[in-house]
């Protein structure tokens, strides 16, 4: 399927590994995602999804074919993309060495915005997501949940076009797993972002993403489904057994 | 709930013994070897176990004659300079090992062959290649800590966080902002515990070449004391160096402590 006006092109990427390139991650895999699309990248553990999002991010090339993001290589073109992709880890992935207002503004850093402009923005978001008052915890000071949301506000402090999701709310409880997926989900609308969102749980993609593309191994597309915004709850438990078929064969 | 005011005056004089406990402690060990060398002194010639108030006499005397502090402070300055080469030496060669996987196999066996080595062939060599004490002793002070300092810093390096490298990363840094936010950060801890360890080494090693290769300094008033069996003097001079390593210990710490603060501490110890 391809999304009109697309951001991230995938083109016959191929990533190999091991010696002799013998293990094959990703396999001439075509994909492109719309602008202002909210794109659930869905598949098994090992399928070659972390794969493509360090691709798309810049921080590994492919072994052949072309990605281009906003018609750019994310990896060659490495510097031009300061400030244009933002990512959310699995894990929190905060700097111990500093407070939660100065990890959210670590990407600010490296726009060179001044120190006072930053320190506003970073409290910005940090106020968004509820963490005022936590400003100067070190993270080992802060909860699970608490560090999860000190990454998103790192991540929609530069006001990146693109943002990318590994996972990031896999390793939280079920409550703030789902509380945070939707204040995360608010955000991405309220901001028009371009977000590619892997995850391995249905649920999760039927919630937040308008457009499924599940994985199989190596990474080729198996299914690619648009969901509608009127989507029924038939139409939706539909498109899971559709999914639940193809990761089962 | 807060704490009534007996209570709080309770806790803080329970918090003060146990800040005295700890001190004592410490101390204990250096009342204990002093005491049993005082007692010594009473049964031996002054020539093998001089009497402490002379040894603290000569210290004191150390410190306030101008002469002889700059011997002192002359060690101290060869200390830091060899110690200052050492680092940056070592940083830049373990830089260059960290990036390039040829450069630390060609380099890792020089560093070994280097790190066997003993401190006075050093002085040997130094003697015969260099002409002047100051460049014999920076020659010596850097060889010999030199392959530490590239260890510690390349395994400091090489252990550093894979997961925050790539955050970091995924914020395309320049390679000045990648230093200063993360490289230096992360392997500060190991710079810190590197250079703890090789300040004592270093001490050693400064005394060895300033006792053969020298004409001033605290290993060149050490012979002068053995050559007339003053054993007052040598103590004297042996503590000044041992201060000098107990301050800088004692300031490391201070700096670990500030710089270090964001560190989780859990109550109960290792």
């Amino acid at each position: 399927m391809t999304a009109a006006q697309p951001i991230i092109r995938l083109d016959q990427v191929t990533k190999a590994f091991g010696v002799g390139r013998s293990f094959t991650a990703v396999d001439r895999l075509d994909l492109d995602v719309g602008t202002g699309q909210m794109l659930a990248l869905l598949g098994k553990t090992g399928c070659g999804k972390s794969t493509i999002f360090n691709m798309i991010a810049g921080l590994t090339e492919p072994t052949s074919g072309i990605v281009t993001v906003d018609g750019r290589n994310p990896f060659r073109d490495f510097d031009a993309f300061r400030g244009k992709i933002a990512i959310v880890f699995q894990n929190d992935r905060l700097l111990p060495w500093r407070t939660a207002v100065q990890n959210v503004g670590l990407g600010l850093e490296m726009l060179d915005i001044p120190p006072k402009l930053r320190n506003e923005t970073a409290m910005h978001w940090l106020g968004k997501l509820g963490l005022l008052g936590h400003e100067n915890d070190y993270p080992h000071a802060l909860s699970g949940g608490m560090r999860q949301r000190v990454s998103i506000a790192r991540a929609f402090a530069t006001d990146a076009n693109i943002l990318l999701c590994d996972e990031p709310f896999s390793a939280l409880d079920e409550m703030t797993g789902r509380t945070l997926r939707a204040e995360f989900l608010k955000l991405v609308k309220e901001n028009g972002k371009t977000a590619v969102f892997i995850t391995h749980s249905i649920n999760e993609a039927l919630e937040i993403g308008d457009r499924l593309v599940v994985l199989k191994r190596p990474a080729t597309i198996a299914l690619d489904v648009s969901l509608q915004r009127n989507c029924t709850i038939e139409n939706k438990e539909a498109i899971r057994g559709r999914i639940q078929d193809v990761l089962a064969s | 709930m807060t704490m009534s005011e007996p209570q709080a005056a309770q806790e803080a004089a329970k918090a003060r013994g146990a800040i005295w406990r700890r001190a004592f402690s410490y101390i204990l060990p250096f009342i204990v070897v002093a005491g049993l060398w005082q007692i010594a002194s009473r049964f031996f010639p002054p020539y093998l176990f001089p009497s402490l108030v002379d040894v603290f006499k000569r210290v004191f005397e150390i410190l306030v004659t101008w002469d002889q502090l700059s011997d002192v402070l002359a060690t101290i300055g060869r200390i830091l300079a060899g110690l200052a080469g050492a680092f940056f030496i070592g940083a830049a060669l373990a830089v260059v090992m960290a990036r390039s996987q040829s450069a630390n196999r060609f380099l890792s066996p020089i560093l070994t062959l280097f790190q066997g080595i003993p401190a006075l062939s050093w002085v040997v060599f130094a003697i015969i290649w260099f002409h002047g004490v100051e460049p014999r002793i920076f020659f010596i002070m850097v060889m010999t800590t030199l392959p530490s300092f590239t260890f510690q810093v390349l395994g400091a390096l090489q252990g550093m966080s894979r997961d925050l490298t790539e955050m970091v990363m995924s914020f395309r840094p320049t390679r000045a902002k990648l230093f200063r936010v993360m490289i230096i950060p992360a392997i500060l801890p190991d710079i810190m515990t590197a250079w703890k360890v090789n300040l004592g080494n270093a001490s050693r090693v400064v005394v060895v070449a300033e006792l053969v290769g020298a004409t001033g300094g605290v290993g060149y008033e050490l012979l002068q004391q053995q050559q007339v069996f003053d054993m007052a003097g040598a103590l004297a001079w042996t503590l000044q160096l041992v201060f000098f390593v107990l301050i800088a210990q004692a300031v490391l710490t201070f700096i670990e402590n500030i710089v270090f603060r964001y560190r989780a501490v859990s109550e109960r110890t290792l």
